[in-house]
């Protein structure tokens, strides 16, 4: 594996939490993260992520090279999209599913730069973003863990994506952290 | 592995498509970031009704009707009133300042697309009385996107949703003094229409502009590589007067560009550069 890409809108930022505190610190693959946020809101998800866990986690910045062991977060009001070459780029192109940054912006970015060797992780959510990208990560031979909706804190997104794509593995949080730590280490 | 060799067929017609528009037209998108320019293709797929993006260059390749609604498809989308209020809060209090001691004052705004952030700006140099000795010009790469910019007409909703980034941004005055509203629609107030002109130009082929005090590009760069974003910002430099004044998006990166070289930073949070006096 070289890279997992999560994806989470309401009730994220505590299951991103949990994610992050469940990693394990020595596996060599980078982290990539949308949370639906406010346009206008400051780089507050990457602070708070960088204090749960043992990851060291920051904002994305465009051109910069994506390296493993470490965490990135979307910029509020921006795409953000992965290169072939395993850096990033930003978008303002228009909103998907009312959302910039939008999760399936990411994955299919994702899909098509890593292929087989990509993890996506959908979790809580109020609207169906992210179906689709999961859709194209199944699709280049990527793997898909869902939160269980009856796990998550709301179950609508996590089921579109399910509906639409299926999963490798649809299960709680925990047993997810357990999935990502176990196929990322070997 | 069936997902990646249908990626290669599509990175092929991608690469056949940009091709073709080249080939063609002279529009020349090889140095843009393929991740994104990729999405905007496959849209044009859709709204095309092309089956797939083969098909899409078929149709562009015979039919030079079709070019401007694909180069619209292409190029930067619509953006917002007072995008970044900070940004603009930030060229009131560092740039509007060093901009009085001109007695006539150019802008460009490269890639200006349907010109929601010209009038924004419009509006900040009336508030700040220097809008009757500036001329601005507005560029983009897409005709239509051009003209509605010039029209000047948006869903009334736009000019709603902007009155607190207009507050945040330093607007003193009320935002609806600046346009007039019929049914789901405004139109910008003529006065403020006055002092910008609309024209074409592409930031890949074409060259210096104008001789301006500020630059404006926000989030144009953003889609470009390293090469083609260099281009540019010497491109800037070289159109821009003694210690002219350059704002880019928020969060763009210059750190791979040898011509960032001949700014200096005036404001980081808002990308906001000045050109150094050697140059």
């Amino acid at each position: 594996m070289e890279a997992i890409v999560i994806g989470a809108s309401a009730g994220g930022p505590a299951a991103l939490q949990t994610i992050m505190a469940g990693l394990c610190a020595d596996i060599h693959v980078a982290v990539i993260v949308v949370v639906h946020v406010k346009a206008d809101t400051e780089d507050l998800m990457s602070p708070l992520l960088d204090q749960s866990g043992k990851w060291p986690v920051t904002t994305a910045r465009e051109r910069t090279r994506i390296e493993p062991g470490h965490a990135y977060v979307a910029p509020p009001g921006y795409h953000l999209l992965i290169e072939r070459d395993r850096s990033f780029s930003l978008s303002v192109d228009k909103r998907i599913s009312f959302s910039r940054p939008s999760i399936d912006v990411l994955f299919e970015s994702a899909a098509d730069a890593y292929g087989a060797n990509l993890v996506g992780v959908l979790l809580t959510g109020a609207n169906a973003d992210g179906a689709a990208g999961m859709k194209r990560i199944r699709e280049a031979g990527g793997t898909a863990l869902i939160q269980d909706p009856a796990d998550a804190a709301v179950p609508i997104m996590p089921q579109a994506a399910l509906d639409m794509a299926g999963a490798d593995l649809c299960a709680p949080l925990p047993e997810l952290v357990a999935a990502l730590n176990r196929m990322c280490r070997t | 592995m069936t997902g990646e060799g249908a990626e290669d067929i599509e990175a092929i017609e991608v690469d056949l498509f940009v091709e073709a528009l080249r080939r063609r037209y002279g529009y020349d998108f090889r140095e843009y970031n393929r991740a994104s320019l990729t999405r905007r293709i496959r849209n044009l797929v859709t709204t095309f009704g092309a089956g797939t993006i083969g098909q899409l260059t078929d149709t562009l390749l015979h039919d030079a009707a079709r070019l401007p609604e694909a180069i619209s498809g292409l190029s930067v989308p619509v953006s917002e009133f007072f995008r970044d209020p900070a940004s603009f809060a930030c060229l009131r209090r560092d740039v509007f300042p060093a901009l009085v001691s001109y007695p006539q004052v150019n802008i460009w705004q490269a890639g200006c697309a349907r010109g929601e952030e010209v009038y924004s700006l419009a509006i900040l140099l009336t508030e700040a009385g220097l809008y009757d000795r500036t001329r601005i010009y507005a560029t983009d790469i897409s005709p239509d996107s051009l003209a509605r910019a010039a029209a000047g007409i948006f869903p009334a909703r736009d000019l709603r949703d902007a009155v607190e980034r207009y507050r945040s941004a330093g607007g003193t005055h009320s935002l609806s003094d600046y346009y007039h509203s019929r049914y789901e629609f405004s139109k910008i107030d003529t006065q403020l229409m006055r002092n910008i002109t609309f024209a074409e130009h592409n930031l890949v082929t074409d060259g210096v502009f104008c001789e301006a005090h500020l630059i404006l590009c926000r989030n144009v760069l953003i889609y470009f590589t390293n090469p083609l974003q260099n281009r540019a910002i010497g491109m800037f430099a070289d159109s821009l007067v003694r210690t002219g004044f350059l704002c880019l998006g928020a969060r763009e990166n210059l750190e791979f560009s040898p011509a960032r070289e001949r700014f200096q930073i005036v404001n980081a949070a808002t990308q906001l550069y000045r050109l150094k006096p050697s140059y």
